[in-house]
């Protein structure tokens, strides 16, 4: 007998099968007595609030200072910054830092930084999500170069877990980002920037 | 270690630390070691104010603890129907699955995997699915080398010793410490390392960078499978997880067939409860979902390997069962006045604290004398159900467990294992709280299952001599409460 027929068959002694339509009824009678939001305003201050909780730099800005402000923030980190296909054009228009176009993964490591959109952000986290979309490449690309700079739409942030779930597309790969990289290993306590970006700076456009 | 007929069943399953005493045992000799003890109370006293400030955040964290025991306990209830599901949606999504009966089985589908690429590294994101089949030392002996990429896991890899703690393996070193073992192991390590934990952190990331940058073929644990959709889900905050899942161009996750979720949407319950419970955070940096491969991003190759293990057993244990809820978030060791002593080696198994003394003699079976004791590994105080997100109720389960170590086989020396043995002096006021609680679980028990009119083993000791209804001075809690878990004076 396979593994998988023994298995199941041991799973099947206990628990036996039953229609598909009978589990999908006990689905449905999960009670989901929590809250949907844990904030209806402020959302925008709360999510930048909860993001700086992480010690990442954020800045929030009007949609048309947003060139000046991406230059500005590259111009303080020497060095090629990586940014991919789909990137609102507009939004490195003002940059005079290098910026490499889709870079090759072999050169990720040698890059200053990353700059990236985003699909959608958690305000009561401090999350934002990348689903590796237009304007935020191939999911090495925020990973490997040691800073990253992700525009946010202020549209695109959420009150609270489930809302934006609901709005993500499981079959993409995505990236639940909620400050710099950091570990508890030693003694308990969070120390910002291990193998991921160690400095993360988010804008938020509205 | 006595040669019962467990013995063989230990081995297929998850080793026993070589030449593991029983728990009291073990405890007697941690808790005899100032150091362990200073490190593990500084440590875990830290993260249970943190912890209690992010649950206390969310005013609906009861509602969200309910919803996850249920959704947990419809999985279970209906395993062949998700797994099923799980199994058509990451095949759809061009992953491979695989089933393994046990942990020989799990251990040589991976090495297998590994061969077939023609490569002799791995690079892991720490798993205790992995640690519980002994996976890196199954590949040492097929000559493939698997590299630790977690901090921890480091620590505990380039130290030579084992992981006490689900979260975080290396709690009992303290930052010197680690600073002695990289200096000592680590080939890379930068001459006047100090012990500031940034330091540390940033040997570790020069350390491991060209190892990520290089391999092949990464390998990880799950933290959660969403049947419906066929997608893997990780928590982890180092971004060693995002290096192992992303740049390799194979990748092997192996899951116990329990980790299951049937639909994305259940996620938005498990987001809240882990990182609060785990690390005491909002949310840890980074979560990864992947559904089977994506083209031009990440792996080529992808396989699931799903695991049994002692699982169906446990499950057919209508008590024991909710074990199999566990999200391995370690909140149960951070809150437990018994582990905080003991330290997570007396454990004997990759599953050390509360949850471990529930999950490994059902997973093992109560063959040796480590896992008959481990139902013992406890005060039954209560904190560790309090502090669990999915609703585990570790006391229940050890007193039925302990009802079934008595009742197979002959009578262990089960009595010594009580806590006074272990080194843990049960000063009066906590030994009243302790037996009203024992008292109280028993009464539970009984009227549960209807049969049992007198609590089993050491049990049966504090019933019979506990005098009658005299009000404790101050509760157990209130006890933890005030000598900041025990580590300061008792003041008796
Ligand atoms: S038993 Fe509960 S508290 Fe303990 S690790 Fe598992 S989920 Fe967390």
């Amino acid at each position: 007998m396979s593994a998988r027929e023994e298995i199941l068959g041991r799973i099947e002694r206990v628990v036996p099968t039953r229609p598909a339509a009978d589990v999908a009824a006990d689905y449905a009678r999960i009670d989901r007595g929590y809250l949907r939001r844990h904030h209806d305003d402020g959302v925008l201050a709360l999510f930048a609030e909860r993001v700086a909780d992480y010690r990442a730099a954020v800045v929030r800005v009007p949609e048309h200072e947003l060139p000046a402000a991406i230059a500005e923030r590259l111009a303080a980190r020497p060095g090629e910054h990586g940014i991919a296909s789909g990137l609102p054009e507009e939004w490195t228009a003002a940059t005079a830092a290098p910026l490499v176009r889709d870079p090759a993964a072999d050169a990720l490591d040698g890059l200053a930084g990353a700059v990236t959109g985003c699909a959608a952000a958690i305000a009561e986290t401090g999350t934002i999500v990348l689903d590796h979309g237009p304007g935020q490449g191939p999911r090495a690309l925020s990973l490997v170069p040691d800073y990253h700079l992700i525009v946010v739409r202020a549209a695109q942030v959420f009150p609270d877990v489930p809302e934006a779930l609901e709005r993500l597309d499981p079959s993409r790969p995505l990236t639940f980002v909620s400050g710099p990289s950091a570990t508890s290993d030693i003694e308990l306590s969070r120390v910002e920037g291990v193998h991921g970006p160690r400095t993360l700076e988010v804008l938020i456009a509205e | 270690m006595s040669p019962t007929a467990g013995t063989d069943r230990v081995a297929e399953t998850m080793p026993t630390y070589v030449g593991m005493p029983s728990f009291p045992d073990a405890a007697r000799e941690a808790v005899a070691d100032a150091r362990l003890r200073g490190n593990l109370a500084h440590a875990t006293t830290t993260i249970r104010g943190r912890r209690a400030a992010a649950v206390a955040e969310l005013d609906d964290w009861e509602a969200l603890r309910a919803a996850g025991k249920q959704i947990k306990d419809h999985v279970l209830a209906n395993l062949g129907h998700y797994l099923r599901l799980l199994e058509e949606n990451v095949t759809a999504a061009g992953g491979t699955v695989h089933w393994a009966r046990d942990a020989a089985e799990a251990n040589r589908i991976v090495a297998g995997l590994v061969k077939a690429t023609g490569e002799t590294e791995v690079v892991k994101v720490k798993s205790m699915a992995t640690q519980e089949i002994g996976l890196n030392e199954a590949l040492a002996e097929e000559g493939i080398a698997a590299y630790e990429t977690d901090l921890a896991e480091l620590i505990v890899q380039l130290g030579d010793d084992r992981p006490s703690h689900i979260l975080v393996p290396a709690i009992h070193r303290n930052r010197s410490d680690i600073r002695d073992i990289f200096l000592r192991a680590m080939d890379d390590a930068p001459e006047g390392l100090t012990d500031s934990p940034a330091e540390l952190a940033e040997a570790a990331r020069r350390h491991l960078r060209a190892k990520f940058l290089s391999a092949k073929v990464g390998v990880s644990g799950v933290n959660f499978a969403v049947a419906d959709t066929g997608t893997l889900v990780v928590l982890e905050s180092e971004g060693n997880g995002r290096m192992c899942l992303t740049l390799p161009e194979t990748l092997i996750s192996v899951m116990g067939v329990e980790k299951l979720v049937p639909s994305w949407r259940d996620l938005e319950v498990f987001l809240q409860l882990l990182p609060r419970s785990s690390t005491a955070e909002r949310m840890n940096p980074y979560t990864s979902t992947w559904t089977g491969t994506h083209p031009g991003d990440g792996p080529r190759d992808f396989h699931l390997v799903l695991l049994d293990n002692g699982r169906t057993a446990t499950l057919a244990d209508d008590v024991g069962r909710q074990a199999l809820r566990c999200i391995r978030c370690s909140a149960c060791l951070n809150v437990c006045p018994v582990y905080q002593r003991a330290g997570g080696h007396a454990y004997g198994s990759p599953y050390p604290g509360p949850i471990g003394a529930i999950l490994s003699p059902q997973i093992r079976g109560i063959g040796s004398d480590v896992d008959a004791s481990l139902p013992y590994a406890s005060s039954l105080c209560g904190a560790c159900f309090e502090a669990c997100p999915v609703a585990i109720d570790i006391p229940e389960v050890l007193v039925h467990l302990r009802a079934r170590a008595v009742e197979q086989g002959p009578r262990h020396p089960l009595e010594r294992a009580a806590m006074g043995a272990a080194g843990w002096t049960l000063r009066s006021p906590t030994r009243l709280a302790l037996a009203q609680r024992a008292a109280s679980m028993g009464r539970r028990f009984a009227g549960r299952r209807g049969r049992i009119r007198r609590l089993p083993g050491p049990l049966s000791a504090w019933t019979e001599t506990r005098d009658a209804p005299v009000p404790p001075p101050e509760s157990f809690r209130a006890w933890w409460a005030r000598t900041n878990g025990g580590t300061e004076g008792d003041g008796r």
